[in-house]
């Protein structure tokens, strides 16, 4: 049985002041095994975010149902653990006590939370910072707090939503390896929405390629590259015969959805 | 063009003192100018040297501290009331739109209503002890306070919520421990401002049938066309404004010092 199960799944946003309703998302339909990293690579507005975020339960779908474990899912969830684009650590907490949320929210002894919240802080290298507040880290730093505090959940699925998208190349590519390590080592089921071509196939099992709006899965296609990955992999032959089909999947899409926007 | 006046560019504390300062000194210069110059009769303006005797007059033969202490306990009794109901309702408005959807007209229309005007009706209703200049105050305030808050509570970042609920946080988590210390250090910035606006109230209502405070002694300065007195009382009042404000700004940084800059 699929870990996740994305059944028929539609989203068509109403329109506003007499403008045409936006259809995001056509029927899509996807199984996502247990342990499997997916990355969903697709053109800005082809509807991937929307898929992820019909999944962590912040959309309802127009038609279709998502399953996890074989349930449907009704709304969001601590079972569905999220790294958003945007930074969205509670600035007026410590990293700590940002790690320390969903525990807290779930009634766990205070002894007991900063136990898992230091644990995850040393997976992800905070640790030193767990005082800070997080104004005081970079970019990179809060999003690593921000992947420490949905894994802190111990959720049946990560979702990441463009999670590196505003860091810098080199901090990018930090995080990716990070990742990559921590999914690695213990084989947390991942959906993981960018743009970039490299970094989806870095990290996935399975790289999901969604076509421009109204949005739908093209194709779907396995990463055979062994594990452990080291960056050293995004120069070899197997690396860029993937990036150049890719590449050419997703070119003929953002000239659509360029071509679309005139 | 002088680099000192580049749009948006701050200037150096030191000078940001010494023009603060200079602005005080220019007003009282102009003062002295226009009262010790004999170009404005003593009827109509009393001199600097002759405001500040009446003050220590007022304090040393006509119990003017009292007055004050009087004045002081009136607007924060008030200020205290309005707030108290103003801040949690403004917040169950801004987080749920049904309450919103209730209260937000009625309140737009009673915002209008000037606080000055029912202090005829108060005194019918409440006689002309404190509970009437109390209730001037409160009414004054606590309409605007629900609208600021209202607004402030709404503003906040939906993706703040958004991750909240995906850590697993229900609605009333979300509410206590998401909107409200987020909205905090802004509540608390309405609340400085519209203390302010309290003092105004205050006044008005000393100004008919009472029998001590600032506005009391002016009125009764003014049957003995005593502007030093009129003058030093008005003087006090903003004394005491800049007090309560410097006060309001400090705690507010004591209080949320991960809001700093923002």
């Amino acid at each position: 049985m699929s870990k996740l199960s994305i059944r028929n799944v539609e989203k068509t946003f109403p329109g506003r002041n007499s403008t045409a309703p936006t259809r995001a998302l056509v029927p899509t339909s996807l199984e996502v095994a247990d342990n499997d990293f997916i990355t969903i690579l697709g053109p800005s507005g082809c509807g991937k975010s929307t898929l992820l975020r019909i999944v962590a339960g912040l959309e309802t779908p127009t038609a279709g149902e998502v399953l996890l474990e074989g349930k449907a899912v009704s709304g969001p969830g601590p079972d569905r653990g999220m790294v958003f684009q945007s930074y969205t650590l509670f600035p007026w907490l410590t990293v700590r006590d940002n790690v320390c949320f969903g525990l807290r929210e779930r009634g766990l002894p205070r002894a007991e939370q900063l136990a898992i919240a230091d644990r995850f802080l040393a997976q992800v290298g905070l640790k030193g910072f767990e005082n800070h507040h997080p104004a005081q880290l970079s970019g990179g730093m809060q999003q690593r707090t921000a992947l420490a505090r949905a894994l802190a959940n111990d959720p049946k699925m990560l979702l990441l939503d463009e999670p590196f998208g505003a860091l810098d190349h080199q901090t990018r590519e930090l995080m990716q390896e990070l990742l990559l390590g921590i999914w690695e080592a213990d084989r947390k089921t991942v959906m993981f929405v960018t743009h970039d071509i490299d970094e989806a196939i870095f990290m996935a099992s399975r790289v999901v390629v969604m076509s421009a709006r109204p949005g739908r899965i093209k194709c779907d296609i396995p990463i055979e590259l062994p594990h452990p990955r080291s960056y050293k992999v995004k120069t070899t032959p197997e690396f860029a015969a993937y990036k150049e089909r890719l590449t050419e999947e997703i070119r003929v899409e953002t000239i659509k959805a360029v071509t679309m926007e005139r | 063009m002088s680099p000192l006046f580049t749009p948006l560019k701050p200037v150096a504390p030191a000078l940001r003192t010494v023009l603060g300062i200079s602005c005080f000194v220019l007003f009282f210069l102009g003062w002295g100018i226009a009262t010790y110059g004999g170009f404005v009769k003593p009827l109509f303006l009393a001199s600097p040297g002759d405001t500040l005797t009446a003050g220590i007059a007022l304090f040393r033969e006509f119990g003017f501290a009292e007055d004050i202490a009087v004045t002081v306990w009136r607007v924060f009794a008030g200020f205290a009331m309005a707030a108290a109901l103003a801040v949690p309702l403004g917040i169950l408005m801004g987080a749920f739109k049904p309450v919103e959807a209730f209260f937000e007209a009625f309140v737009s229309f009673a915002r209008y209503l000037p606080a000055s005007a029912f202090i005829p009706l108060l005194i019918l209703w409440a006689g002309v002890g404190e509970l009437q200049k109390i209730l001037v105050i409160f009414i004054g305030s606590v309409f605007q306070l629900v609208i600021m808050v209202t607004v402030i509570v709404s503003g906040i970042r939906s993706d703040l919520v958004e991750a909240a609920y995906t850590l697993g946080a229900k609605r009333d988590g979300v509410v206590l421990r998401v909107l409200l210390p987020a909205a905090s250090p802004q509540i608390f910035e309405a609340l400085r401002l519209v203390l302010g606006w309290a003092w105004t109230y205050v006044i008005v209502a000393e100004l008919v049938g009472a029998s001590r405070g600032i506005g009391h002694m002016i009125i009764d300065a003014q049957r003995f066309l005593d502007t030093g007195q009129m003058i030093f009382g008005i003087f006090i009042i903003g004394v005491i404004g800049l007090i309560t404000d410097l006060l309001f700004r400090a705690l507010n940084a004591r209080l949320f010092p991960w809001a700093k800059g923002r």
